[in-house]
């Protein structure tokens, strides 16, 4: 279940009156403003909106890669908002996948060696590693490109190690901004259908931020950011509601 | 250790410009290699002095005597137990270009004195009884391939004409700085040669019982020759080494400033080299702190880089540093005692960590402190 009214409780994700403000040249500006969320665990969101809506912060809000300038964060009953810089990293490497518009892969590293990072902060064996990556790679379709390094990969291709390393470590949550940005629409509609498949068969928790609004169709839940605000919108994203009628 | 690979890998990155760097500290600590060097072969005398010798010598000059009665009135002061006494030869085999440290000795004390040197009894018999005789050192038999029965002419630059010497022993130590290329001829054959300076020595080495007393003994002796013809300089034989090897100028302090520059040099280029690295790599860095790396590991990551450029650069200008002084002393005698010490070495090597550590530190700091959101938005 989805809430953007604040009235939920036991969701996987609260978020309560998050407030985020930036300073720009002097200017304050407010770029999330009392925005209220609840998603149970499973459930996959997509977010969409204007450039400058507040998309991304929100997403980085999630994965504790910012701090609120007011409000809470809370995921699986931890307030991640008020976590150390430590002890918020070692909970990153547990609960949250990332995945980037630009792959943002490692150009030293081998496919594996890529995947492998997020395990190389476990105590994990080497060998566990390996079987681990394996699985991963092979989930994406890549395992025939184990060696390869970036550059000698398709943009689809590097798109489909970042979500191994994204899911290698078997997070809760996955955050995917704009993971089709770059791509054609081909390549795109494969890394959908990889994520779509996260969220069917393995039940990871994803949230997509998306320009495209046949990307936004594959999530369960549409939400639309504007102004800081979030509103809950049909399937096809034609109709918006407030968020005081939003409940699901 | 797990990321000591991505460290390895990041150094692969811009290869021309880490073997500049690796460059830039091995031509850094093979200078320091050479500086200690020298240091160490200048100051040789100094490290291994013996606490209870001193060293008594004309208050003038080195080169001025002193008369050899002043050997029994000091033998008559309290707490000295011996002295022996040596002039400079000042000989040369066949060319100006192989000189070696060449002096007489007194035959009957100077081993009473020198306890560092280990002779055969017999060949030392043969030395003592031969009054044409040498003891030379196992670097100058190798190097002008000299043995015992040999007779070697030597020109006396001081004393004139060409002298011969039998050479009847070949002296060892187990102090390595005691090995060095030198030759040992009979003072009394000397004196009855020479023409000039009979009945004087070039300096007198006394014996006393216990370093504690060295102030003490040193001033007495001074105070029995002061306001005499030959007034007599006394101090220790670490003191007397030292101002030995001073007398080309404050080698320490040379060498300070030399390797300070150096160092402050390496420090500058490497810290912009890896500030330089740091900030081509803000994104990934983003992107490892994103997937759980804390901020202290990003810390490790930059520093071990700066420390494996600085170790194997370091590493290599050390070791160029010991093959080029295991061909010996290049200047035919200068420094005999010319080897780069295991000390040395590892004082280089710690140094090259830090100056690593140093130059790693900032922009380690920085990509400690960096934000992941403002280093993914670099991308």
């Amino acid at each position: 279940m989805v809430r953007v009214d604040g009235k939920g409780s036991g969701a996987l994700v609260e978020i309560r009156s998050l407030d985020k403000k930036y300073r720009r040249g002097g200017e304050e500006i407010d770029v999330l403003r009392g925005l209220n969320l609840d998603v149970d665990a499973g459930e996959f969101i997509a977010f969409m909106g204007p450039s400058g809506s507040g998309k991304t912060t929100l997403l980085n809000l999630i994965g504790g890669l910012d701090t609120p300038t007011s409000g809470a964060v809370r995921i699986g009953g931890d307030e991640i908002s008020r976590l150390s810089g430590r002890k918020l990293a070692a909970w990153r490497s547990r609960h949250i996948g990332f995945i980037f518009q630009m792959y943002n892969l490692i150009p030293v590293l081998t496919a594996f060696q890529n995947v492998q990072l997020p395990l190389l902060l476990t105590n994990l064996s080497k060998a566990e590693r390996r079987k681990h990556v394996e699985a991963a790679l092979d989930l994406v379709g890549l395992s025939d490109r184990m060696r390869h390094y970036p550059r000698q990969l398709s943009g689809g291709q590097e798109q489909r190690v970042a979500i191994a390393r994204a899911i290698v470590a078997d997070p809760t949550i996955l955050l995917c901004d704009e993971p089709t940005g770059d791509l054609d629409r081909a390549a795109g509609d494969e890394i959908l259908d990889i994520i779509s498949r996260l969220s069917k068969e393995y039940k990871k928790t994803i949230f997509l931020v998306t320009h495209d609004p046949i990307a936004a169709k594959r999530a369960g839940t549409l939400l639309h950011l504007d102004k800081g605000t979030l509103l809950e919108c049909t399937a096809d994203g034609l109709f918006a509601c407030k968020p005081e009628d939003a409940g699901k | 250790m797990k990321f000591l690979h991505l460290v390895l890998l990041n150094l692969r990155r811009k290869k021309t410009r880490t073997a500049l760097t690796l460059g830039s500290f091995l031509v850094a600590l093979f200078l320091f290699g050479l500086l200690m060097t020298i240091k160490t072969a200048l100051g040789s005398g100094v490290d291994v002095a013996g606490a209870n010798r001193l060293v008594v010598r004309n208050r003038v000059s080195l080169i001025q005597p002193l008369p050899l009665s002043y050997r029994e009135q000091m033998l008559r002061m309290p707490h000295i137990r011996e002295a022996t006494f040596a002039t400079w030869f000042g000989g040369y085999y066949q060319d100006m270009k192989n000189f070696f440290p060449n002096y007489a000795i007194d035959v009957a004390t100077y081993l009473d004195v020198y306890h560092e040197y280990r002779i055969d009894p017999e060949e030392w018999r043969a030395f003592a009884a031969d009054r044409e005789g040498c003891v030379i050192s196992p670097p100058l038999a190798k190097k002008f391939g000299w043995k015992i029965g040999d007779r070697i002419p030597l020109e006396a630059s001081i004393w004139g004409g060409t002298w011969e010497f039998n050479v009847r022993a070949i002296y060892d130590s187990d102090v390595k700085e005691f090995i060095t290329p030198e030759l040992w001829l009979h003072w009394d054959y000397l004196d009855e040669r020479r023409a000039f300076f009979k009945g004087f020595v070039g300096w007198y080495v006394v014996k006393i019982d216990d370093p504690a007393n060295a102030v003490e003994v040193a001033a007495a002796i001074d105070e029995r020759f002061a306001n005499s013809p030959w007034e007599s300089k006394t101090e220790t034989e670490k003191a007397f080494a030292a101002g030995f090897a001073n007398q080309i100028g404050n080698i320490r302090l040379l060498i300070m400033s030399i390797g300070s520059v150096v160092f402050f040099t390496l420090l500058l280029v490497t810290g912009n080299t890896m500030a330089s690295a740091v900030r081509e790599r803000t994104g990934e860095i983003g992107v490892l702190k994103t997937i759980g790396m804390n901020d202290s590991t990003v810390l490790f990551l930059v520093m071990a880089e700066s420390i494996v450029v600085a170790a194997v650069g370091g590493g290599a200008g050390l070791a160029l540093a010991k093959l080029f002084t295991l061909g010996g002393d290049p200047t035919g005698g200068m420094l005999p005692n010319f080897f780069l010490a295991g000390r040395s070495i590892a004082l280089g090597f710690a140094l090259a960590l830090a100056a690593g550590a140093a130059a790693g530190i900032l922009p380690a700091v920085g990509a400690m402190r960096l934000k992941i959101v403002d280093a993914l938005r670099r991308v």
